[in-house]
């Protein structure tokens, strides 16, 4: 696939709109990392090894090194059995669309980035776990699955390897909380997706109690091209230390809303401004969420930081999904702190004090804010409140990312949330 | 009772799973697929099914959002109060939905063709605001083509 070496993940996808199926997979060059890994030679530890050297991390938002997540899996006689692998295909994150787009316009390579996966891990079953409402990816996995079935990509003993894998789709049934790690294994395991206290942590004891790996999907598509091209090339797609192309999308009132395969550490500024043709006329920019609802506001100051995972935690923000929202100074930044909270304390799972009780709490006094019945002392709550949502007081880190944009928010527009108050209404309605 | 279809999906999916009743979301939403939504008796039938308590079974059906415990109209329309489509206008959607079809959130219209949900974002920022009727997503929604898009729902 050296023609596509710049964006491997998408490169190949048809221009037209249409996806690859398994001859157009193929013609690409699909297919052929597995060959090279199951036929080639490859054992899995040294699949897990070209992973790790080549520094991929994980897509969904946390950043952990994936080669590093695999080689703790406990494999060999001794190991329990069996192994599993699960595809996280639950994006949810308010303000990310990349998984869905890698699913619906090229499954196979997936599909493949999969085996690869299980390979390496010795996982004898791998779950995808799609979100409900992505009906068109399901659709099309459910397609691209039977026809890697039927040539013998899937199955019992793969291109006559001696590995055994069988990947199942998994339909959910709703709720972002199915995203976190240990909530998407209770969901599997046909129970509510609240979160397992951690350790043990899922690769040693996770679905049905034996050792699990989740992988998001922009990660688990970028192993077939490691496989292929190697550790060092993947290192040298991207512009930093952090390895490999980034989906980077951009939502808000910009010019040319957006995707793009890009560099890994390619700017805000070249992303916003040139790739999404910068705000529309007469709107000024204030700020942005970098990856998604459960990131810190970054500002001005800060658009010539490269979105990697390095970079954005050096100007107090995270580099999370890697898909931008925008705000512009027509929309009300209180309103919107108000709109994330609002999600977060409807999507709290209900187990842990300080996120049941004080996300909704939060919304309560931002929705009084925004419909002009604030009080003096209302901001020193929320920063009380939010203060709770630290990581450690509670199981997983949905409460953390709800405090991560209201409190940046309330640093960063200050005398917005002040005027609000002061004005007893929202200046912006 | 469950149908003889439905039992025979249910076990197709069972077979995914090395414990039985890892397989109740899948039931529940075969079951919802063929009647609409899970009322009691569904559910107590499915519980049994699978060898567990109804009660167990209703805690997991009452989690998830796409389990329908109350009946719906024909066609469920979910639409996104997320943080892109609440930049774009999603308000105004709402608003023009509730104006339209004459219900708040939650409730179904008289002649039972619509119901109205909110839903968490559907993964399409860039195409904002959204929603989706039944199974099919509609994108950047503005008060004439929802008019349009809704006629096709029947």
């Amino acid at each position: 696939m050296i023609r596509q070496i710049e964006k491997p993940l998408t490169g190949s996808m048809p221009a037209d709109g249409s996806w690859l199926d398994l001859p157009a997979y193929e013609k690409v060059g699909g297919y052929q990392a597995i060959r090279k890994a199951l036929n080639g030679g490859m054992t899995p530890k040294a699949v897990v090894a070209e992973v790790k050297n080549a520094d991929l991390r994980g897509r969904g938002g946390a950043g952990f090194p994936t080669g590093l997540k695999w080689s703790f899996v406990p494999v060999g006689k001794d190991a329990p059995n069996p192994t599993y692998l699960c595809v996280n295909a639950d994006e949810m994150e308010p303000g990310t669309f990349k998984d869905r787009f890698l699913m619906e316009r090229n499954p196979h390579q997936l599909i493949e980035g999969a085996i690869l996966a299980g390979f390496a891990i010795e996982a004898d079953v791998a779950y995808i776990f799609l979100r409900g409402e992505y009906t068109l990816a399901a659709e099309r996995l459910t397609r691209a699955i039977a026809e890697a079935y039927q040539r013998g990509y899937l199955g019992k003993n793969l291109l006559g390897s001696g590995y055994s894998l069988e990947l199942y789709l998994h339909l959910s049934a709703g709720r972002y909380i199915c995203g976190d790690e240990t909530g998407l294994l209770n969901a599997l395991e046909g129970k509510r997706a609240n979160p397992r206290a951690k350790p043990p942590f899922p690769v040693v004891v996770g679905l049905f109690g034996k050792p699990t790996v989740v992988n998001n999907v922009e990660t688990i598509s970028c192993v077939p091209h490691i496989i292929n091209n190697g550790a060092a090339w993947f290192q040298g797609l991207s512009r930093t230390r952090d390895a490999g192309t980034k989906l980077y999308g951009v939502s808000g009132k910009v010019k040319r809303p957006g995707l793009w395969e890009l560099p890994m550490g390619t700017s805000i500024r070249e992303i916003v401004f040139e790739h999404a043709g910068g705000m529309r006329d007469g709107l000024r920019f204030r700020g942005l969420l970098p990856g998604g609802s459960s990131t810190p506001f970054v500002v001005e100051d800060h658009l010539d930081t490269p979105m990697d995972f390095t970079e954005m935690p050096k100007v107090g923000s995270r580099l999370g999904t890697g898909t931008m929202i925008v705000l512009d100074d027509r929309t009300c930044p209180v309103g919107m702190a108000w709109n994330m909270t609002r999600f977060f304390a409807r999507e709290s799972c209900g187990f842990c004090t300080p996120c049941w009780s004080g996300l909704g709490w939060a919304e309560r006094i931002l929705r009084s804010l925004e419909d002009g019945h604030g009080k003096p002392g209302d901001l020193e709550k929320l920063s009380f409140q939010s203060k709770m949502w630290s990581p450690g007081n509670t199981f997983c880190a949905l409460a953390p990312g709800a405090a991560d944009p209201l409190q940046s928010a309330m640093k960063y527009f200050g005398p917005d949330f002040e005027r609000h108050i002061g004005e007893h209404r929202c200046p912006w309605r | 009772m469950l149908t003889a279809e439905e039992i025979r999906e249910i076990e197709g999916e069972a077979v995914h799973y090395p414990r039985r009743d890892a397989v109740s979301i899948d039931a529940l939403k075969i079951v919802q697929r063929h009647r609409g939504w899970v009322s009691d008796e569904s559910l107590r039938d499915i519980a049994g099914h699978l060898g567990m308590s109804p009660a167990e079974l209703d805690g997991i059906a009452t989690f998830y959002n796409l389990i329908y415990r109350k009946p719906v109209g024909r066609h469920v329309i979910t639409v996104c109060d997320s943080v892109s489509c609440w930049i774009m206008g999603s308000e105004r959607v709402q608003q023009h939905l509730e104006e339209r079809l004459g219900i708040r959130p939650g409730e179904t219209t008289r002649d039972n063709r619509y119901t109205l949900l909110p839903t968490v974002c559907l993964g399409c920022c860039d195409r904002a605001p959204a929603m989706m009727v039944d199974s099919d997503l509609h994108t950047n929604l503005a008060p004439e083509n929802i008019d349009r898009d809704l006629e096709n729902y029947k």
